[in-house]
């Protein structure tokens, strides 16, 4: 039995149009034949299928012409929920807004940059905070010094200055010349000399070089009966880097030695009349003597800059030697020389300071 | 927010009977009165009116077969249902296309539909499947196929319709189309 006709029986058998004697033996071989059976089942199925198909496109058909008569575009727009118009302006320009947003962002970054807000704020606030500062310590001082005044008055007693500056200076000659720094002796009223012996002798200025700031001054109290020969002399060549050079003088009550070694042949900025030296000096130093191994003056200690730290500077011996010589010969009431035989050569240090401390002098001011 | 969308609606019972008894008019008005709802739903969970034509549709479709198989039972409103098995096949077809955010912005309560339209689903592959098998079959077998099989016509039509003079001829005809038909439908994965 070909498969044609096999798929005839079923259909016959299915659609009812076999005899009766016909159906009871398909029905017979149905039960006997399992390949028969289940042929019959995969007709019924695919057959089932091929008509729920037809009818599903079917049904499509009639909807979609329903579908046809409604007016979607009306409907949308009626069920449609729309947003309010701020999300619906973000969702339709938000590139744009973004772009001009960060454009926005950047110019007023930048144009707080380039004028400098963004940054001078805070160094304002500090100017601001300092001149505040400033006024307010103004404030203070006029304070105390309506005080003092007011003090003043009510005591009615005048304050004498006690301000004695004190400085260092060094016989040039054994008839009582000295010399020492210009700014020490400054707008003196009176300047008294004081020995290693705690005598003090009243000294006038006989000569001032302020550029060089030389200050020439003569003993011309009673009580003073001159010095010894002068133990050392005044060196007129320069002095070389690197030589030991050493210190006497006042930079408080009591004489001090301070050594060291010549460190630069030109001064505080580069001062070509000056050297530095490594000595720790005071300001009470200035216009004491500043002399090598030998004994030889080679300048005057000039304590002036005291904030070069670990540096000090001096005079050189050769501006020394000029300013003596440019001394008008009026002002000298006795004759100024200059010794030249050194007798501090070859001795130990504290013999040579021995005999130095003795021509070195504190000089005291007043001034009203 | 939701839009209570006014329509007077045929009672459900109503519509079932109408079903059943395949009342053109009564297919009309379930399919005028619930489509609103489920453009509304479509349009406003990123869709728009073409997915809601099919996925409704779909929707309908599983309704009528179900009513028409007589397992639909009255159980809830239909409006209900039709809304739960659209939310359903719209949520799987948005993870299709992978635009589903995790959230759908609902307009109706609904139920688990989710058998209904996975059934739904087998049957429509079977469908697809037939329909190519049909398109790989090619004339005349084809509309031989459509012609008995699915438009219920007599061999008799058919001879006529082809030209065949002899009615054996058209039936040895008939049956080898059907043997390639099924060979073909098989043939599909």
């Amino acid at each position: 039995m070909s498969d044609n006709q096999l798929t005839e029986l079923i259909e016959r058998y299915l659609d009812g149009s076999m005899t009766a004697e016909e159906g009871t033996q398909f029905e017979l071989l149905r039960k006997n034949d399992a390949t028969v059976e289940s042929r019959v089942t995969e007709h019924l199925q695919f057959i089932g299928l091929l008509k729920q198909y037809g009818e599903r496109l079917e049904l499509e058909k009639r909807l979609n012409a329903i579908h046809d008569e409604i007016d979607v575009h009306a409907l949308k727009e009626e069920v449609t929920i729309h947003p309010t118009w701020v999300v619906r302006m973000w969702r339709n320009h938000h590139s744009k807004i973004s772009v001009a947003a960060s454009i926005a962002i950047f110019a007023i970054l930048g144009t707080l940059f380039l004028t400098g807000k963004l940054n001078s704020h805070e160094s304002n606030f500090e100017q601001l905070s300092q001149e505040i500062g400033k006024i307010k310590h103004s404030q203070e001082t006029l304070n105390t010094r309506t005080n003092s005044i007011i003090n003043d008055i009510k005591g009615s007693k005048r304050v004498t200055n006690p301000g004695n500056f004190r400085g260092t200076g060094f016989a040039l000659s054994s008839n009582g010349y000295i010399v020492t720094n210009y700014h020490v002796i400054k707008d003196a009223d009176s300047v008294y000399v004081q020995n290693a012996n705690g005598e003090s002798f009243h000294s006038k200025v006989i000569y001032t070089e302020p550029a060089n700031d030389i200050a020439v001054l003569q003993i011309n109290d009673e009580a003073f009966e001159g010095l010894g020969a002068v133990p050392y002399n005044f060196k007129r060549s320069s002095t070389d880097l690197g030589e030991n050079v050493f210190t006497i003088g006042y930079p408080d009550s009591k004489v001090v030695y301070g050594l060291g070694s010549l460190t630069s042949a030109t001064g505080y900025q580069g001062d070509t009349t000056e050297y530095q030296v490594s000595i720790p000096v005071n300001p009470g130093n200035s216009g004491g003597p500043l002399l090598d191994d030998r004994g030889n003056v080679v300048g005057i200690i000039n304590a002036k800059q005291t904030q070069v730290a670990g540096a000090a500077f001096a005079v050189k011996s050769a501006y020394l030697l000029k300013a003596i010589q440019n001394i008008p010969s009026d002002s000298l009431s006795k004759s100024l020389t200059l010794n030249t035989k050194n007798t501090l050569a070859g001795l130990s240090r504290p013999q040579q300071l021995k005999k130095l401390k003795n021509y070195v002098f504190m000089v005291k001011v007043y001034n009203q | 927010m939701n839009k209570e969308l006014k329509t007077s609606a045929p009672t459900d019972s109503e519509i079932v009977l109408g079903i059943l008894n395949n009342s053109e008019i009564v297919l009309k008005k379930l399919y005028t009165t619930y489509f609103p709802m489920i453009l509304q739903l479509i349009v406003n969970n990123n869709g728009d009116e073409d997915d809601a034509k099919d996925i409704y549709q779909e929707a309908i479709i599983v309704l009528y077969n179900k009513i028409k198989s007589g397992k639909f039972e009255l159980s809830s409103k239909l409006k209900t249902y039709i809304y739960s098995v659209c939310r359903r096949l719209w949520l799987k077809r948005l993870s299709h296309m992978n635009r589903y955010g995790g959230d759908i912005r609902d307009f109706e309560e609904y139920l688990p539909v989710e058998e209904e339209v996975d059934d739904h689903n087998e049957r429509d592959i079977q469908f697809s499947k037939m329909e190519s098998a049909l398109q790989l079959l090619g004339e005349p077998c084809k509309t031989i196929m459509e012609d008995f099989y699915i438009h219920n016509r007599s061999m008799q039509d058919i001879c006529e319709r082809f030209g065949y003079t002899n009615a054996d001829n058209a039936k040895t005809q008939k049956y080898k189309c059907l043997q390639r038909l099924k060979k073909l439908f098989f043939q599909q994965k």
